[in-house]
């Protein structure tokens, strides 16, 4: 059952990030491919959590952690980059 | 004393000269003074066994397999030039401390001396040609900061930068034939290359050996047509110019045409170009000198005349005549740095060296008249001066030479030389000492204190005691060395005495002594004539082959470089992929032996996402914003496929390194245009198209042409994989890589990013401290602002994370050694949390509670790494080698210890320290006034509420 699952969870994720990608490729605003990119990072840290998940392995969950602390200090630059200009004032 | 330590003192010693100046001038000056002293002493205490005929060697294998030892040997020739140099280096250093005047920077110059110092005595010592070659460009270097030590005169700096093309570019000649001279004798020890004179001379690189060695010797030694540089080295002051152009530099290439006489002279090829060029150069130096009116232009030419005298008597490639050719280099050294020093005491006193505005000193100065009085008359040749013994020995010896079956080209040449030598310095003397005395000096002229005048008196002390007691002076010195140049053998027999009876060299003397008195007579005449010939001028003609050379290399590098990024990196992709095309049309392809996996749907998606994020970049790239996130895009894509591919060491540093990439790219983006303007035309972008299109697909192709098959050579992971947990006790491979197996590289890693960081900062204060901050100050901003610059959340969060982040940081570090993870990861985390604190609060809210200065953080990195690797040492092992245990603490479980955990500690500070340093130097471009808010958040409900501040008062 549960391989089932992970199969149906990657696929939903596989297409949210496909969609993420038109959104970047396509959104009219800066912003809003900010935030389809900050999006991306979530899905991406599904997606690392479902493959360890898969595998029955753990290795993979310190690299979903960082990028869970760390993915968001990218989008906090982009947008205080969009809103201030100067990101360390 | 050991060889090594006489060459080694004056390098240590050029320490102290440098920091003992804050001590004041004597201090300094007393310094280099001893440091010389104790090498003299410790090359006397060698004399015995030298005049023994023993020969002193030390020996240490430094770099055995590219035949690198440095092996020093100590033989008659090597004691008088090493006596010479530290010697007359004595008397310099003495010289120079009243010389200098209190504006110069004395310790500078003294380090410089010893530097030079060091370099010549090295040359002079080694018994290894490759060690000689190094010292030979020591001296070259060294004596370039020396000659262009009065940098805010323009004529130094040019002299300098002359002496140094013409020497280095010699210097690089001599490199290659002393290669071919090692080749053809299979060893590039001198010992070894000196017993081999048949083998060399009958080699057919004989030619091409000897004459790329005659160049550096040439060069070095002013001979012609290279002669042009000394006189335009005497820009540096006096001191200098004494003991460069006296005693050492330019007798430095004298010293190894000496050194290879044994192996190279004795042919036809030798005598020709030796000699001739030695008599052209002896002629050509004596007859400009007396049209010179600069006292140490004068100087210069006299010098140059005398090498020649002394490259003559060596291309002679006779026994006696090399004799000859070391005793007149001992006495030239004499009298030339007392005649120098002399120049040097009038220029000081009188604050004029031209010969025109002087007259009549010798009354004004008693002291300094007496002094250049004898050099003087040594350097024209008269009895019973030394300068006079060696003159009429080489007469003889030119008297009973042919050049091309002429019995009188020869010596009338030479009588020619020695008649306008003996004219200028007769004019040395009656232009500057007699005549009336003048009121029009450009200062009151007396003589100086007696320190200045010490120096030059002991030199023409000695230079009257071998004139009147040769024998009993010079006599074994002379025999040891000349032994030294036949090498081996019977020496021929000479007399070093005054009178010789009536020989055709006595008369030759007489009639240059009449000679030159009535060419002094005519000389005003005489110089209107010469004035009146056109001349070329060498710093012209060197000025303009130098002026080519640069605009030919300037064309060149603009052809292929023109500070295009895109011209730069079209050429190179061409340039690799038509080398990468030949090798494919013209090599042999394997058969696949690998079969390729059915890729899964994921990998797929993710591949979709990587190619559309680059076709994005492509279409989007003149937004530079948007391009910045599309970055990230990739920079997440390759972070996941690290992590698929199971390389999860590498996926934690893309993390991390990405966030840190963009914040750097967004500080940078704040100065620049947000758009990249459109200025290429369609055609180029069509080329470029496809040239990127081909390299694309060609390294596509590469990379799966090498996936499909097996490695051709065995691969060193297996080594790595069994040896990680045995040797270096830790189970991941990769973190063992970093601090074990490769911890060498590592450290020269964090060293160079720590000076990278460094020279960012560096670069940072420098433009700071330009006009450049008044722009910047004045800035205004491009793009409206929102109104909230701290805002509130932001803070919260990034205060809450910030213990987070650390603690994460300090796991990653602790496992990284059998799990992934590491300092270098946890570097970055620790770095990024301590970046949103900047980002959050505020540049100066952060400064302020940062106490600890980066570059301290940086340097105790290296520090720590450095001395885990040296612990390595107390357990008699080599730098870096680790060491592990296991502890067993309880109630604890029982853990690994390794000394690679304190190296990864070395390097997650070092990591730390240069991240933060360059992210901060960068956003201190930014500062305004006005911009450091007193608080971290600008809108702070707590702070604006009254009823929590009356809660606090209460």
């Amino acid at each position: 059952m549960i391989t089932y699952a992970i199969y149906f969870t990657f696929s939903c994720f596989g297409a949210a990030l496909l969609m993420n990608l038109y959104k970047i490729a396509t959104a009219k605003g800066v912003g809003d491919k900010v935030l389809a990119l900050d999006t991306m990072v979530i899905n991406a840290i599904a997606l690392m959590i479902l493959y360890g998940l898969s595998l029955g392995t753990e290795v993979f969950f310190e690299a979903a952690m960082i990028i869970a602390m760390l993915g968001f200090v990218s989008t906090v630059a982009y947008a205080r980059f969009l809103l201030r200009g100067n990101i360390i004032e | 004393m050991s060889l090594f330590l006489i060459a080694a003192l004056p390098f240590l010693g050029a320490v102290f000269p440098a920091l003992l100046i804050r001590a004041g001038r004597n201090a300094s000056s007393a310094s280099a003074g001893a440091t010389t002293f104790l090498a003299l002493l410790g090359l006397l205490v060698n004399a015995p066994a030298v005049f023994r005929g023993e020969v002193v060697t030390a020996r240490f294998d430094w770099l055995p397999g590219l035949g690198l030892n440095a092996n020093f040997y100590l033989d008659g020739l090597g004691f008088l030039f090493a006596g010479l140099i530290l010697g007359i280096g004595l008397l310099i250093i003495l010289y120079a401390r009243f010389y200098l005047s209190r504006e110069d920077p004395m310790g500078q110059f003294y380090t410089y001396l010893l530097l030079f110092q060091g370099a010549m005595v090295g040359i002079v010592l080694s018994d290894n040609i490759l060690l000689l070659l190094i010292f030979w460009e020591l001296t070259s270097l060294s004596s370039f900061l020396l000659i262009g030590y009065w940098k805010h005169l323009p004529a130094g700096r040019q002299g300098a930068r002359m002496a140094l093309a013409v020497t280095g570019s010699g210097g690089l000649a001599m490199i290659a034939g002393m290669l071919i001279l090692g080749n053809v004798v299979s060893s590039y020890d001198l010992t070894v290359i000196l017993q081999n004179k048949e083998l060399i001379q009958a080699s057919p690189y004989y030619m091409p050996a000897l004459i790329l060695i005659l160049l550096g010797a040439f060069t070095k030694s002013a001979q012609f047509p290279f002669h042009f540089w000394l006189p335009h080295a005497m820009a540096a002051p006096t001191p200098v110019s004494a003991y460069l152009h006296s005693a050492t530099m330019v007798k430095a290439g004298l010293f190894l045409m000496a050194r290879m006489w044994p192996v190279l002279a004795g042919t036809d090829a030798w005598f020709y170009i030796v000699a001739t060029t030695g008599l052209i150069t002896m002629v050509l130096g004596a007859v400009i000198a007396l049209f010179k009116d600069d006292l140490k232009a004068l100087l210069a030419f006299s010098t140059v005349s005398h090498l020649g005298l002394i490259t003559m008597l060596l291309g002679f490639g006779t026994k006696i005549a090399a004799v000859v050719a070391v005793f007149h280099i001992i006495n030239h050294a004499t009298f030339k740095a007392a005649l120098f020093m002399s120049a040097g005491i009038i220029d000081h006193e009188t604050h004029t060296r031209d010969i025109k505005r002087l007259g009549g000193l010798r009354h004004l100065m008693p002291v300094t008249f007496v002094i250049a009085t004898v050099a003087a008359l040594s350097m024209a040749g008269i009895p019973p001066l030394n300068g006079f013994l060696s003159k009429e020995m080489m007469l003889e010896e030119a008297v009973h030479t042919t050049w091309l079956n002429s019995p009188y080209l020869v010596p009338g040449v030479v009588l020619i030389a020695a008649l306008f030598s003996a004219t200028y310095s007769f004019r040395f003397i009656a232009h500057v000492f007699l005549g009336p005395k003048r009121d029009d000096y450009p200062a009151k002229p007396h003589d100086p204190g007696v320190g200045m005048w010490l120096a030059p008196a002991i030199l023409v002390t000695l230079v009257i005691l071998i004139g009147l007691f040769s024998k009993a002076i010079v006599g074994p010195l002379v025999a040891v060395a000349s032994g030294a140049v036949i090498g081996g053998g019977e020496l021929p027999y000479y007399s070093l005495k005054i009178w010789h009876g009536f020989t055709p060299a006595l008369y030759m003397s007489i009639v240059a002594t009449v000679g030159a008195i009535v060419l002094l007579s005519v000389h005003g005449r005489f110089e209107q004539i010469w004035n009146a010939i056109p001349r070329p001028e060498a710093k012209v003609i060197f000025d303009a082959i130098i002026g080519g050379m640069t605009a030919l290399s300037r064309k060149i590098t603009e052809g292929l470089h023109n500070r295009s990024m895109a011209r730069y990196s079209a050429i190179f992709v061409v340039f690799v992929v038509s080398l990468a095309g030949y090798a494919y049309y013209t090599g042999t392809d394997s058969v696949p032996t690998r079969i390729g996996i059915e890729p899964g749907i994921m990998p797929i998606i993710g591949w979709i996402c990587l190619m559309g994020a680059t076709i994005c970049l492509v279409v989007f790239h003149h937004n530079r914003f948007v391009s910045l996130v599309l970055v990230g895009v990739v920079g997440l894509i390759i972070s996941i496929g690290f992590n698929y591919l199971s390389a999860p060491d590498l996926a934690l540093t893309q993390i991390s390194v990405e966030v840190v990439t963009i914040i750097l790219l967004l500080l940078a983006l704040n100065f620049m245009p947000k758009e990249t303007p459109w200025e290429t035309t369609n055609e180029r972008r069509f080329r470029d198209v496809i040239i990127a299109g081909i390299s694309g697909l060609g390294v596509g192709g590469l990379i799966y042409a090498l996936m499909m098959r097996d490695f051709a050579f065995p691969s060193i992971s297996e080594f790595h994989l069994a040896n990680s947990y045995k040797g270096g006790g830790g189970t991941n491979v990769v973190n063992v890589i970093l601090v074990d197996f490769r911890g060498f590289d590592t450290f020269g890693e964090i060293i160079v990013l720590g000076i990278a960081a460094l020279v960012i900062y560096a670069l940072t204060e420098a433009v700071l401290g330009t006009r450049v901050r008044a722009h910047l100050l004045n800035r205004k901003p491009d793009m409206p602002q929102s109104g909230d610059a701290h805002p509130l959340m932001m803070v919260v969060v990034t205060r809450v994370m910030m213990p987070i982040a650390l603690m994460v940081a300090a796991y990653i570090f602790f496992r990284g050694h059998n799990l992934p993870g590491g300092g270098f990861i946890a570097g970055l985390i620790a770095a990024i949390a301590f970046i949103m604190q900047y980002m959050a609060s505020g540049f100066s809210w952060a400064a302020e509670r940062q106490k600890v200065f980066y570059h301290g953080i940086i340097g105790s990195g290296v520090l720590i790494a450095a001395i885990t690797g040296m612990g390595a040492w107390l357990n008699g092992k080599p730098f870096l080698t680790s060491a592990f245990g296991y502890i067993h603490w309880p109630p604890l479980e029982e853990f690994e210890w390794a000394t690679a955990m304190g190296f990864d500690l070395g390097v997650f500070l070092a990591v730390v320290g240069a991240v933060m340093l360059a992210l901060e130097s960068l956003s201190r471009f930014a500062w305004q006034p006005g911009i450091a808010s007193e608080h971290a958040m600008d809108i702070n409900p707590a702070r604006d509420d009254d009823e929590i501040d009356e809660k606090k008062e209460v």
